[in-house]
């Protein structure tokens, strides 16, 4: 009752702050610590590598060239030889490794949501098990389908022989020219998929089963029903998950590097893991600046559509 | 906050499944085993010798288990100490993530201020950036930022003979700390930002009124409010940071501060035929993460579905 009886005592006492005229410094406080970091380690080194990607330095003499965008020049100029040059693999290979990303993993993991969202018994044993490749590190993941795709002795091969495959004629995998990127590639989506399934699978949180109930008693298949409701109530979430797999999938570098590094002869470079070889193999800084600058170029343009996506979101409120 | 459960799905009798839904979880059952083969694979070869299955080939019965693998990993290996080294990354990392996002989360989330949206964007945009346009600027920012004085300090209070004359944050745990407080600071900030906006602004307004401070309303009003928003990011936090693998191979040289990511990929060129071996050491690696995952489970998948659908 004390405390009752002094609340608007209190209320009535405060001075009134609607002093509009001053600036209010407090957010710039809490903000400071936190964003002298940010500036420093995140915005500070985007511009410096755009500043490096116009120079030929090597990282060791003192100083750097400015050389214009030769760079760039020579990067693109590099496409379309007798020999595919490492930059023209891992711009083809990024782009395989996209357009993968955005349709299997989004499709499977799509099916196992609705599939896993109506009550069945083991559906919660069923969503582990798919989720946790997403647990493992990449590094795991390498070595764990390094072991898989051995050609020797391997799970995979070892299987193919039990179905007869001819002993001579094994698959290479990591090993095979035209094989390894495809092999890189699954690998990646086997980790992809429990991620997207978990976002579909609270996506449909939003689909409500009433409306399901209606379009059964209207005489709605269970085709059309996910075709004319379900899906498109889940666009909004499909949006995120197409942006979240091209992000991710211009992001690969750890398998790559683990599995593969880059080979055989090029064969499954990506433009991550060509930066990191031209810059810290073979101290090209200059040109390995360029890669990034490039690789940054083209996740911008799904980082836009990302944050466009964030705004909506925030008109909402 | 979402779970991995679905709560609000249609409750079946279990007693009369159709043929079709006996059908769906026969399949889901063949799937979700096949999809597990790598992983329950590298489990049983873990548990087996090299010599086993090069002679019988991996999908003969085992001739014998055996548990000797494990120590060997860990021990000979060197798991346990990469595996030390990631803990001493991870948890500082972590604490300083989670420390400073909450603190421009709080600003971001609870004053009208000039810029508010534009830092906000800057940090979401941040959180979807591809980590080599940052590789070559921050491993040049690790080499200069040094203590030159190291060398009379170390002769002078530790009597110790330093050969480098500098000590820089380039091979420290500590560079690879900052990057990673600096890098996860994004996707914090965006997560406790929206969580922190949540809570109703009276109890924010009463605490004033009685006079509390800015630093008190943060503190002890709206942080333990938090609480569950910080659960989720923490528990996702974890795993990226102890799943990382190109900060610690951009910064570090010196194989004895090397993560336990790190220290994997270099096992496969180490012990390059003995799988066993090799898939051992990737399991204990993998324990941290599988433990916070099953242990917090409900707070990683929050923490997911949190960050990009609402």
């Amino acid at each position: 009752m004390a405390i009752a009886q002094k609340e608007p005592l209190s209320v009535a006492d405060a001075p009134v702050k609607v002093n509009k005229q001053k600036t209010n410094w407090t957010p710039y406080y809490f903000l400071g610590p936190p964003l002298f970091i940010y500036l420093i380690w995140i915005i500070g080194p985007v511009f410096y590598t755009f500043y490096l990607s116009l120079t030929d330095w090597d990282g060791i003499s003192p100083r750097a060239e400015f050389i214009g965008l030769e760079n760039f020049q020579k990067l693109f100029g590099s496409i379309g030889s007798v020999l595919p040059s490492a930059f023209e693999y891992s711009l083809y290979n990024n782009l395989v490794w996209l357009l993968v990303f955005i349709t299997v993993p989004t499709a499977i993991g799509l099916g196992l949501a609705i599939l896993l969202n109506q009550g069945l018994p083991g559906e919660r044993m069923f969503k582990v098990g798919i989720f946790l490749p997403q647990v493992l590190s990449f590094a795991v993941i390498a070595l764990i389908w390094s072991w898989v795709y051995n050609p020797r002795a391997g799970i995979l091969n070892e299987l193919l022989l039990i179905f007869g495959w001819p002993e001579d004629n094994l698959p290479g995998w990591l090993a095979d020219k035209e094989l390894a990127i495809w092999s890189v590639i699954f690998a990646a989506a086997w980790r992809q998929i429990g991620y997207i399934m978990i976002l579909y699978v609270a996506g449909l949180k939003n689909v409500p089963p009433t409306l399901m109930e209606a379009a059964e008693v209207d005489g709605a298949n269970a085709w059309q029903r996910f075709w004319r409701i379900t899906f498109p109530l889940l666009t909004p979430v499909t949006t995120i998950v197409i942006v979240i797999s091209i992000i991710d999938s211009l992001r690969s570098f750890d398998l790559v590097q683990i599995m593969t590094r880059g080979g055989p002869a090029n064969s499954t470079s990506v433009l991550a893991n060509l930066m990191y070889i031209q810059a810290f193999n073979n101290y090209k800084f200059g040109l390995g600046a360029a890669t990034a600058v490039v690789l940054f170029a083209i996740s911008l343009v799904f980082i836009i559509v990302y944050l466009w996506r964030v705004m909506q979101d925030e008109l909402e409120f | 906050m979402a779970t991995i459960d679905t709560p609000n799905a249609p409750v079946l009798n279990r007693k009369r499944l159709t043929t079709a839904q006996w059908l769906t979880v026969l399949f889901l059952l063949v799937f979700t085993l096949i999809y597990m083969i790598p992983f329950l694979g590298a489990i049983l070869t873990a548990f087996r010798t090299m010599d086993d299955i090069s002679l019988n080939g991996f999908w003969s019965i085992p001739g014998e288990l055996t548990l000797r693998n494990f120590p060997e990993a860990v021990q000979r290996a060197g798991v346990s100490r990469f595996l030390l080294n990631s803990f001493i990354i991870t948890i500082p990392a972590l604490t300083g993530t989670i420390f400073l996002s909450s603190l421009s989360a709080y600003a971001l989330a609870r004053y009208k201020f000039a810029g508010n949206k534009f830092l906000y964007f800057m940090y979401v945009a941040g959180t979807m950036l591809p980590f080599q346009i940052l590789l070559l600027p921050v491993f040049l920012l690790s080499n200069n930022i040094c203590v030159q004085e190291a060398y009379e300090l170390g002769q002078f209070v530790l009597n110790v003979p330093f050969v480098d004359a500098k000590v820089c944050l380039y091979n420290s745990y500590l560079g690879v700390i900052m990057i990673h407080i600096a890098f996860q600071m994004g996707f914090c900030t965006f997560v406790l930002r929206n969580f922190m906006r949540s809570i109703p602004g009276e109890i924010m307004d009463a605490a004033r009124i009685d006079g509390s401070s800015e630093w008190g309303i943060y503190w002890r009003i709206v942080m333990p409010l938090t609480l569950p928003g910080i659960a989720a990011v923490s528990t996702l936090e974890f795993t990226w940071i102890f799943n990382d693998y190109i900060w610690a191979l951009i910064l570090l040289s010196d194989g004895r501060k090397f993560p336990v990511t790190q220290g994997l990929s270099g096992l496969q060129g180490q012990f390059t035929t003995d799988w066993p071996l090799i898939t051992a050491g990737a399991l204990v690696a993998t324990l941290p993460t599988l433990i916070v995952f099953f242990a917090l489970q409900r707070y990683f998948i929050g923490g997911l579905t949190l960050g990009s659908v609402k």
